[in-house]
């Protein structure tokens, strides 16, 4: 198949200077690479959830399952049990990924699951037009928290590297050639692929002036790491409230057993079903 | 009927779970039909638990009031059920513990002394003396404990063996000359249907009363090439399951009321997206956590109603393991023949209750019709319209296409829209997909009627209910009417099974008559109602008493 359809027909109706045009087109660059040197095209899986992202899986030409909000990672994780030779992508927004499904992505990280996941980050709900998520910063005006947001922000990269991710980075949307390296790192890696993409939300929290002036990229020869230690501390330099610096890149990267590997260690067996329904009856005698 | 009932009773962490399965293989291996009431708190230690295990002459799916033997651990067991004995039936106690009782003492300490065996062998000791009293023979004791135990026979067969030799024969359980059939309780009988329909994943987080399930197939992991995953919620269950369907995997799940809440966003995927589910939704009291370990009938509307928006869904309520083992597996054929969610809608009776059951290993399960022949040429439409409402289902990875499944209204490619005349269109396709798996099931039995043709009362009652019900209508000239089916209803069926009847009682285990409420939807009225709603399912006494009140 050529991969000059991998930008389907559907009209875009993204904001005109909204972040999620740089991580699709990221996104499409790689899989156009991927796709030219060998890789089957059907062997990739897009799971988007519900929000400005999940518009990913309509633009996309690749096989895709738009999920419901907050739940991707089940979606993919059901995808690459069945099949742990596909290729699963799962592209999720902060509120749908750190708010309605944080549970599912704690346990993608303890289980190491080999899925790549992209979280388009812009600390904000577009879709339902600006109020608060998870990641926005103390005090953040959103329409359902007018006097200010009054929670602490979580910090996404450091959860990931505490519970397990074996491949944490940071990417922001208008690093374009560093994006397309992280999503390449991140399809190669086997096991849970963080990417937590800063993304600009163009009509109700436009960052880019801010990131702008505190991002910086790590140094690739001291990351990733495998020290935990040295991750973590990188990964709290900015705690997504405060004005600090804000690193970019892979920050940890580590070789784990995936979780679909210790669950083909478990199987065996016929696939026979009458003869093991048989067997069972004969004990039962 | 020749019959007979057996309760063993004592508290919690003495093994009458164990003890009740040797009491049913003893009774199966003496040519006799076999049903087992359990019933537990939802605890683990302490509390008071019994079975009743009643074998028959015939097929039987219930127990009694009354029992012909009484085997008590404790105490509890004694003060609750010695006045359940019909005349002439024997209460066995252990003596160590039980000071005062008429019956015959069975001191336990001396027996477990003699052989030096832990306090865990108490049960095998209790049943050692049962099967005396009851002129089993002790070969077949050996033969059950064997089996049953494997390498831990040995010290709970010579426990058994002292206290066989501590009592005389009182009565004699006859036998009679048939091939054993084997005891299952539902949930293994579901378990096997799973397997029997073309199950490749089983999902699931620990909810009384399926979880047994759960234990059952992860065991037999090891000897198909099954898969069994437990995650982190029924949330994730359920969105797991989809995402194995939609890569080519059949997939399963079972839960209770609690957990079908929390799978109910991702039932209404599984409708949009046409991404096929079972659900085995195992019925236990609320509302809320209510009664963990006892049973009720009150999720048939919730099923039928569950999850936002309209889509078709089928619901299948089976009556015993063996239909249940027939309905598991036909509700994965029929899930992934129409691309639809299926209930199968049991409750803690029918899961954890204990029936002879038959059970065809070579069962046909039909393949899903090849509809990608329908559909020459390229490009791979998901969603594509057709008469019948059905789609060629392909998954990923299938060379050459795209797959697009989408929770939002999307196009006959999958790609979302909101425009008016396509969302009607695939609005109709669904609807016009309910019609038809509606008609495919006309070549299934949907109704389940018994009775004389004479009779003028029928009474209707679905799920494990039937099995009280059945033998109370065998006493009279009633006729027994159960759907099978509850969504689509199987109206037609219905009305034939009803034909000629000048009333109807409807029998259920809730307080709202749902099944009753489900008739009137589709035009059939009730005359009359019996319900329990107590977490005890009927017995047999009960159903014969309230219907005389009724009818």
């Amino acid at each position: 198949m050529a991969t000059s359809d991998l930008i389907t027909p559907a009209p875009n109706t993204w904001c005109p200077g909204c972040g999620n045009f740089a991580i699709e087109h990221a996104l499409k660059d790689v899989l156009t690479g991927m796709i030219d040197g060998g890789t089957p095209r059907e062997e990739f899986v897009l799971v988007t959830g519900i929000g400005c992202h999940g518009k990913m899986a309509d633009y996309l030409g690749i096989n895709s399952f738009y999920a419901i909000h907050g739940r991707t990672i089940p979606v993919a994780t059901g995808i690459a049990l069945a099949n742990p030779d596909l290729r699963v992508i799962c592209c999720a927004g902060d509120g749908d990924c750190y708010g309605e499904g944080l549970e599912h992505l704690v346990f993608a990280a303890k289980r190491n699951v080999d899925i790549t996941l992209i979280i388009h980050d812009n600390r904000v709900y577009g879709l339902t037009t600006g109020q608060y998520t998870p990641t926005s910063p103390l005090g953040f005006p959103g329409r359902s928290t007018p006097a200010g947001s009054p929670e602490y922000p979580l910090n996404p990269l450091a959860l990931m590297v505490a519970t397990g991710a074996s491949f944490v980075a940071r990417g922001y949307s208008r690093r374009l050639p560093q994006l397309r390296q992280l999503i390449r790192d991140g399809l190669s890696h086997r096991g849970l692929s963080f990417l937590e993409i800063l993304q600009v939300c163009a009509s109700f929290f436009n960052q880019t002036a801010y990131y702008d002036e505190h991002a910086y990229d790590l140094d690739p020869s001291e990351f990733p790491t495998r020290d935990v230690d040295r991750a973590l501390r990188v990964a709290r330099e900015w705690d997504y409230s405060t004005d600090s610096r804000i690193p970019l890149g892979a920050l940890y990267r580590t070789r784990l057993p995936t979780y679909q590997e210790h669950l083909a260690a478990h199987r065996a067996g016929t696939r026979d079903p009458a003869s093991a329904i048989r067997g069972f009856l004969d004990e039962r005698r | 009927m020749e019959e007979f009932s057996v309760l063993i009773g004592g508290r919690a962490g003495e093994g009458i779970n164990r003890a009740s399965a040797v009491l049913n293989r003893l009774m199966a291996r003496l040519g006799r039909y076999v049903y087992m009431y359990y019933d537990y708190p939802s605890l683990i230690r302490g509390g008071h638990n019994f079975a009743i295990v009643r074998s028959a002459d015939r097929p039987i799916g219930t127990h009694r009031e009354r029992v012909d033997a009484v085997i008590a651990l404790d105490r509890e067991t004694v003060r609750q059920h010695a006045s359940r004995l019909s005349p002439g039936g024997v209460l066995l106690f252990d003596s160590s513990v039980v000071r005062e009782s008429v019956g015959v003492p069975v001191p336990l300490d001396e027996a477990l002394d003699a052989e030096g065996a832990p306090p865990i062998t108490r049960n095998s000791g209790m049943i050692g003396a049962f099967c005396r009293a009851a002129g089993i023979p002790w070969s077949l004791v050996e033969t059950v404990f064997e089996r049953e135990f494997g390498r831990h026979a040995g010290i709970n067969l010579r426990v058994a063996r002292r206290s066989f030799e501590m009592v005389e024969e009182r009565i004699r359980i006859p036998r009679i000359d048939r091939r054993p059939l084997p005891v299952l309780t539902g949930n293994e009988a579901i378990a096997l249907g799973l397997v029997r329909g073309g199950l490749d994943t089983y999902i699931a987080y620990p909810m009384t009363p399926t979880s047994s399930i759960l234990h059952l197939l992860a065991g037999f992991a090891s000897r198909t090439a099954l898969s069994v995953v437990h995650p982190e919620s029924e949330i994730a269950v359920i969105l797991m399951a989809l995402g194995g369907a939609y890569a080519g995997s059949r997939c399963a799940v079972g839960t209770s009321g609690g957990g079908f809440c929390l799978m109910t966003e991702g039932l209404s995927l599984s409708g949009m997206a046409e991404v096929p589910v079972v659900i085995v939704l195992g019925q236990r009291p609320g509302p809320s956590t209510g009664l963990p370990t006892y049973s009720c009938q009150t999720e048939l509307l919730f099923a039928r109603h569950a999850g936002q928006g309209e889509f078709p869904r089928l619901i299948a309520a089976p009556a015993d393991a063996s239909e249940a083992y027939v309905w598991s597996a036909r509700a994965l054929e029929l899930a992934w023949r129409f691309q639809v969610p299926a209930i199968l809608l049991a409750d803690k009776t029918l899961c954890e209750g204990g029936y002879s059951a038959v059970i065809d290993p070579d069962l046909r399960v039909a393949a899903p019709d090849d509809r990608n022949a329908m559909m020459p040429g390229e490009p791979y439409l998901r969603y594509r319209i057709t008469p019948d409402g059905v789609s060629p289902l392909r998954t990923v990875p299938s060379a050459g296409d795209v797959i697009k499944v989408n929770s939002y209204e999307h196009d006959e490619s999958g790609t979302t829209t909101e425009d008016a005349e396509i969302s009607a269109a695939m609005q109709r396709k669904r609807r016009e997909k309910a019609r038809t798996l509606g008609e495919a099931l006309r070549a299934y039995e949907t109704v389940d009627v018994s009775g004389p043709d004479t009779a003028r009362v029928g009474v209707v009652t679905w799920g494990s209910t039937a099995g009280a019900v059945r033998e109370a209508v065998d006493e009279q000239p009633l006729r027994l009417v159960r759907p099978i089916v509850l969504e689509p209803f199987p109206t037609e069926a219905f009305r034939a099974a009803v034909d000629g009847l000048e009333r109807l009682i409807v029998v259920e285990q809730n307080w709202t008559g749902q099944l009753e409420q489900l008739m009137r939807l589709h035009g059939f009225g009730a005359d009359g109602r019996v319900h329990r709603f107590d977490g005890r399912p009927f017995t047999v006494e009960e159903i014969v008493s309230r219907l005389a009140e009724v009818v």
